[in-house]
């Protein structure tokens, strides 16, 4: 069935001048869909043209709408030679397809020239009218929404999930195509922006209609790249979670799930509002600290976080029953495992849902590009892909877990060689419940009634492990085994118990390699692979026990590859999980102790890095409670330290390959300095500069013991290359890019200093060789201020709650229900526990809320009338600081090539030009769909080549991000003063 | 080994304003990193050389990028590359026109041609301002000029509106628009002791008072222009020291109204009539183009030079002035009293102004 798209041109503003004479422009514009094209007339001598166009209509298939991009091009109208072409804006018309998302595209949007640049600004409206589509045998996927966003959007709860999806479509390049030798440099890039949105399009739609087939009416967690493979064509592949999402509104009763048992959906009602007859048997009458406790675990806030996160059935349940008869009420889990691959590309997830966390599995595996003969059979990549993501589940299976959260893929090009990587973490979901049957009672009560240490517990058989590992006692219950160190994919858990605040953890590696050709080169750089991999991981290993912790979270390897090198950058956000044991220090030894002079060395070494020990302790607040020591029930076979990170490599067939990744003893981690690796390991421990006083750094979405935030929020890019000097040694490139990294950091945090106290949050790196002795490396991230006073308080209410539950342990062995719901409430996300204690007020005062829910809605048509340009905000967050998002309008996808003549200068403010001018047309595009906001942000793709023969310089980006529209909470606040008021009451007498 | 690329790009653009005066200023990239490093930069947040030497050429090209958009203010707010907060770009755009009075005072009365350019490295290397600063000011005053000139209406309120800026900035430009476009000699040796806001107060004087804009702000010419009739009408002054009773009668009544009050009345009274057709001589011969471009120089040459040899102190010559002018009203004879306020009150206070080492 068709769609009609119709368009409207209506004014430009800021043109360039275009005829020399008369310092004037002739303008008019081509307006393209598909094969038809419209014209407007020529608006004559004018800079700020009004042309004040009919609706250009367009007649099309929704198959087309959601391939094709509208193409507005403006040109010069010339009488006498060809018209000059001024510039394009390429509009994605995706969001207007989707019934919830965007009704309109009407702004100011920047006419671009990938020469030139941002030329001007053309004025457009563009809406589509969609005919109902019931035909079952469509091609086309129109309303199934796409997030960017790794959790169940905020404003949304999630029905189902229904798991992985996954696609690629591949072409030829036409960079590198026969006519590319005769056509201009302009042209030539125009047919590859043209061509990859119209791949993206097409990727999207195909992926739409895999989520269709499984019942889902959304993806989450989108995750969309491009691989440039030069002569052998361009691949652009995307994976996903397909979710069935239900906009949360704002009359819970009314709403009707198709999944809803109707037990649950009959009880769930009068839960709201009141407390539910069925709450704690246990317990006395009600009282506030009561009523938070229950929020700590989630029913009533799970209601009230109606905009922060998702919420399912599993959650809300619970809320009418209470929590002892929790896990005979559960009606079927939201997430669907019997997948043939059970990834979960989200990162963050409702509480509950995440049972154990095994650890991180990865898998990579080096190939040899082809030229693809026909691009409508990606079979080949298909299969690479294929390959790995066995690989992935089967790492995950002997971890004893049956699906991987957190997952990602990614590639790295050079030449004819690409390294395919795939990594996630394994992890048990709560659908166990259902899958398993009855268990024994007690195990449950643990899972449920510790949301704070739970998934720290080993999913895996303690007696079959399946690697060596030293076990303990979880810190937190004392009841189940933990592991002593723990990476992840994922964010940390907001109900995760953490002592101190986190920081970034960064392990940086340069390894250089012999020049060759095809597979010599391919068998290279796998045998190079594991090294590489095991030395990141040690380097990791080393800086997280310098920082006295014992977990990463948002753990990201990228191995990138070059002609004579190869780069690796793990980064991480490490932070000390209370569940988990304190670890040991850094122990230095030297094999030959013979010399006192060496001995002297080795010692003063040793001081240097106790010392560096007590200080990060100190940086980072990390002063957990003095445990005494038990007995653990079962010797550990091994009493070795593991990591969990399982790597393989396609050349080691289909094993898991274990690497023994340790070094020491019981509790110390030894490094023996004789070797030249270790000097280095502990150089380039001793280097990292600890971050100056007032900054916070992380990779993840939220800092712990940060909580807050004001308004404050930028959110940056910044690129450096470096030329390297050829003939380096391995230990001196180590150096020069470790370096890079840090000099990078230090001038982000000068550059931010005005912001301080402040975090840099989801500090993104990206490494790539551009060039043989060229290394790049490329950050996005976002910096926050928060208030400084109430922070350090809520560390010191957070020592004081670690006592409090340590005095409450023996009660809870006894009546085993208790969560450990303060010490849960810090670790809360700053809008979660606003949410919160909003939720325990209204329970409390038995407020409906529906009237806050109606004046919001009233609000958000009020507030976006904006005058002159609007501010749009930027994150690679989910969320906003202080605001709710009220609505999510379609996702952002901007491909971007910008060339110019290379000449040193030209270059550095080409690219500093180009990032502005893609900000400037997500900002544009974002506020031409009517948001005033762009969440989860990230920078896919950012290339930039030299060809001094051509003598041109390109560049080459691709951004997305979701476009949104927030209300800052203060609005929303002064509308519902009385909750408000009842929630500062609550809040003291709580706390 | 190089760094062949560093860029840094926010959401909202950043903008440190101590850097962003230091590139006003004219400075070199690795000046600003001496400057700045001598202020004690390097102590914040741990940086380095490096570091302050990027973030300087980072900010350095921000600016850059940014003078394009500065060079018409009005499109600061309505573009779309650069995300600057309202308060901000406020910021930008005051810091950018304002001035140094050293450098306006040595342009001052000039033609904002390209011929004067080429003297800006003289004023450079006189003033000990940047040329690089001097140029940016020179093509301010230019631009400022250009665009002001075929505009009607108020002066202020014209260069407020398409360059906004504030009204303390917009004033000073319109003293600037107002010298260049009337060719006051402002250059003269004897004039050098003169600084820029000594000559921006006349200018303000002279525009509210004595142009076109004064009487009607509608009118349909520039209202730099001085008002052609007023000039014309000043010739009827004349009478005042042609008519030899009047002139007489004039000093009497303001010997009786100074007597012991000043210091130096015998001078007072010795030099009144040379100083009165001082005065009224200025008067009177504003409608030709070279006197009235002599404005100034006369006023010194006549007046403040008589005065400051016999050792005038400012009270005096304020005392002096205010009966002068106030006496008039009690000559019978003299039917011109509306023109005479007109003129002696701006006369008055530039006088005033003016009077010192």
């Amino acid at each position: 069935m068709p769609g009609k798209l119709k368009a409207k041109i209506v004014a430009g503003r800021h043109l360039p001048v275009m005829d020399r004479a008369s310092d004037l422009t002739d303008a008019f514009v081509e307006v393209k869909f598909g094969n038809t094209t419209f014209k407007t007339d020529v608006y004559p001598k004018s800079l700020n043209p009004q042309w004040n166009s009919e609706w250009f209509k367009f007649e099309v298939d929704d198959e087309d709408l959601q391939d094709e991009p509208l193409q507005i091009t403006v040109l010069d109208h010339d009488t006498y030679s060809a018209n000059d072409a001024i510039g394009k804006v390429y509009i994605d018309i995706d969001p207007l397809l989707c019934s919830e998302a965007a009704t309109v595209i009407s702004g100011w949007l920047p006419i671009y020239d990938t020469i030139h640049g941002i030329r001007g600004e053309i004025n457009v409206l563009v809406k589509v009218d969609l005919f109902n589509d019931l035909n079952r045998f469509r091609q086309s996927s129109c309303g199934v929404k796409f997030f960017c966003t790794t959790s169940i959007p905020r404003c949304y709860r999630a029905v189902m999930v229904h798991g992985f999806v996954e696609e690629l479509v591949v072409n030829e390049d036409p960079e590198y195509q026969w006519i590319d030798r005769i056509r201009t440099p302009r042209a030539s890039n125009e047919a590859r922006q043209r061509l990859i949105f119209l791949m993206s399009g097409e990727l999207q739609r195909k992926i739409g209609l895999k989520v269709l087939e499984m019942g889902g009416n959304a993806v989450v967690g989108y995750l969309q790249c491009f691989d440039l493979e030069g002569e052998s064509g361009l691949v652009v592949r995307a994976i996903g979670t397909a979710c069935t999402l239900e906009k949360i509104s704002t009359f819970p009763a009314t709403a009707t799930h198709p999944n809803n048992s109707s037990p649950s959906k009959d009880m769930k009602e009068p839960g709201f509002g009141e407390e539910a007859p069925g709450v704690p048997l246990s317990s006395g009458p009600p009282t506030p600290l009561r009523a938070q406790t229950f929020s700590s675990f989630s029913p009533s806030k799970s209601y009230s976080r109606q905009s922060s996160s998702s919420d399912t059935e599993l959650s809300l349940t619970p809320k009418t029953v209470g929590h002892l008869c929790h896990f005979c009420m559960i009606p079927p889990s939201p997430f669907c495992v019997f997948q043939e691959y059970p990834f979960f590309t989200l990162t963050a997830f409702p509480p509950g849902f995440l049972l154990h966390v095994g650890g991180v599995v990865s898998a990579r595996s080096v190939k040899l590009l082809d030229r693809i003969h026909n691009p409508d059979e990606p079979e080949t990549r298909d299969a690479w892909w294929e390959e790995i993501r066995q690989e992935i589940k089967s790492h995950a299976k002997a971890l004893g877990c049956h699906a991987v959260v957190g997952y990602s893929e990614s590639t790295s090009i050079c030449e004819e060689v690409c390294i395919l990587s795939a990594s996630g973490t394994a992890a048990v979901l709560s659908s166990r419940f259902m899958q398993d049957g009855p268990l024994d009672t007690e195990h449950r009560f643990e899972e449920v009634v510790s949301p704070g240490c739970g998934f720290c517990h080993i999913p895996y058989d303690e007696l079959n492990i399946p690697f060596p590992a030293q076990l303990t006692y979880c810190y937190c219950c004392r009841r189940y085994k933990v592991p002593d160190v723990l990476f992840t994919t994922i964010d940390l858990p907001t109900e995760a118990n953490v002592t101190g605040k986190g920081c970034l953890i960064q392990a940086r590696l340069c390894r250089t390699k012999k020049k060759a050709q095809g597979e010599g080169n391919a068998t290279a750089i796998s045998s190079l692979l594991p090294f590489l991999e095991y030395e990141l991981h040690t380097q990791l290993m080393n800086k997280l026990k310098l920082r006295g912790m014992n977990a990463l979270f948002g753990l990201r390897i990228q191995i990138s590859v070059g002609e004579t090198m190869l780069l690796g950058l793990a980064s991480a956000t490490g932070v000390y999980l209370t569940a988990l044991p304190s670890p040991g220090g850094i122990q230095i030894a030297g094999k030959t102790p013979s010399d006192i002079t060496y001995e002297q060395h080795i010692s003063t070494m040793q001081k240097k890095i106790n010392d560096t020990i007590d200080k990060n302790k100190e940086l980072y607040e990390i002063n957990p409670p003095e445990v005494v020591e038990e007995i653990i029930g079962s010797p550990i076979p091994e009493p070795r330290q593991r990591s969990r990170l399982f790597r393989s490599h396609s050349e080691s067939s289909d094993e898991v390959s274990e690497l023994d990744l340790s070094h020491g003893k019981k509790d110390a981690f030894v490094l023996e300095i004789d070797d030249t690796d270790a000097v280095e390991d502990i150089h380039a421990l001793l280097t990292d500069s600890p971050t100056p006083a007032g900054f916070y750094s992380c990779n993840t979405e939220i800092m712990p013991g940060i909580q807050n935030w004001t308004s404050a929020i930028q959110m940056f890019t910044s690129v450096r290359v470096f030329r390297l000097n050829a003939n380096l040694t391995n230990q001196g490139l180590n150096k020069i890019f470790s370096d890079l990294c840090e000099n990078l950091l230090k001038s982000l945090y000068f550059k931010l200093r005005s912001m301080v106290p402040c975090c840099l949050c989801h500090l993104n790196f990206t490494v790539a060789i551009p060039e043989d002795e060229l290394i790049q490396v490329a950050v996005t991230a976002v910096a926050m201020s928060f208030d400084k006073e109430q922070p350090l308080e809520n560390g010191k209410q957070s020592g004081e709650k670690t006592l409090i539950k340590g005095k409450h342990r023996p009660l809870k062995a006894m009546s085993g229900i208790f969560p450990p719901h303060l010490s849960f409430l810090s670790s809360l996300s700053p809008s979660l526990s606003l949410a919160l204690l909003l939720s325990t007020a209204s329970s409390l005062e038995k407020a409906s809320p529906l009237p806050e829910g109606r004046s919001r809605s009233l609000r958000s048509n009020r507030s976006y009338s904006g005058s002159s340009v609007a501010v749009v905000k930027m994150t690679p967050l989910s969320f906003i600081p202080g605001a709710k998002i009220i609505k999510y309008l379609g996702i952002i996808n901007m491909f971007f090539i910008r060339e110019t003549s290379s000449l040193r200068e030209v270059a550095v403010s080409l690219f500093s030009d180009s990032f502005r001018s893609l900000f400037a047309m997500v900002r544009a595009h974002v506020a031409a769909l009517g948001g005033n906001a762009v969440v989860s942000y990230s920078m896919k793709e950012c290339v930039f080549m030299e060809n001094p023969n051509k003598n041109q310089a390109q560049c080459l980006i691709n951004v997305s991000g979701d476009a949104v529209i927030f209300v800052r909470e203060s609005e929303l606040e002064s509308t519902s003063v009385q909750t408000q008021s009842a929630t500062t009451h609550t809040s003291n007498a709580t706390l | 080994m190089s760094m062949e690329l560093d860029v840094f790009v926010g959401n909202t653009t950043v903008l440190d304003q101590d850097v962003y005066q230091l590139w006003l200023d004219g400075h070199t990239v690795s000046d600003a990193v001496r400057i700045r490093m001598e202020a004690g930069a390097l102590q914040e947040c741990e940086a380095n050389a490096e570091v302050l030497h990027s973030d300087t050429t980072d900010q350095f090209r921000t600016f850059q990028m940014c003078e394009r958009l500065l060079q018409s203010p009005s499109k600061v707010a309505n573009q779309l590359l650069f995300q600057i907060p309202p308060h901000r770009q406020t910021m930008l755009i005051e810091r950018y026109y304002e001035f140094d009075s050293v450098f306006a005072r040595e342009v001052l009365g000039k033609k904002l041609s390209k011929g004067t350019k080429k003297d800006l490295d003289d004023i450079s290397s006189k003033t000990g301002i940047a040329l690089k600063s001097c140029r940016r000011q020179f093509d301010n005053f230019k631009r400022v000029f250009k665009v002001v000139e075929e505009l009607k209406g108020p002066l202020v309120e014209n260069i407020q509106r398409h360059f906004l800026l504030s009204d303390v900035l917009a004033r000073d430009y319109a003293a600037i628009v107002f010298f260049a476009n009337s060719r006051f000699e402002a250059g003269k040796r004897k004039l050098q002791y003169l600084s820029f806001q000594d000559f921006a107060f006349c200018a303000g004087q002279l525009i509210s008072y004595w142009t076109v804009g004064a009487v009607d702000n509608m009118m349909e010419d520039l209202d730099v222009d001085l008002e052609k009739d007023f000039l014309h009408d000043l010739k009827d002054l004349k009478v005042l020291v042609n008519d030899k009773d009047m002139l007489d009668q004039h000093k009497s009544l303001v010997c009786a109204q100074l007597r012991g009050k000043i210091k130096v009345f015998s001078e007072m009274e010795a030099n009144f009539k040379n100083l009165s057709r001082a005065l009224v001589n200025i008067a009177s011969k504003l409608t030709h183009t070279k006197d009235f471009r002599d404005l100034f120089i006369d006023l010194v040459e006549k007046l403040i030079e008589p005065c400051r040899s016999d050792k005038w102190t400012i009270g005096d010559l304020r005392l002096f002035l205010k009966h002068y002018s106030s006496s008039v009203h009690m000559l019978e004879a003299f039917r011109h009293q509306v023109i005479w306020d007109r003129y002696m009150s701006v006369i008055k206070s530039c006088i005033l102004k003016m009077y010192h080492d």
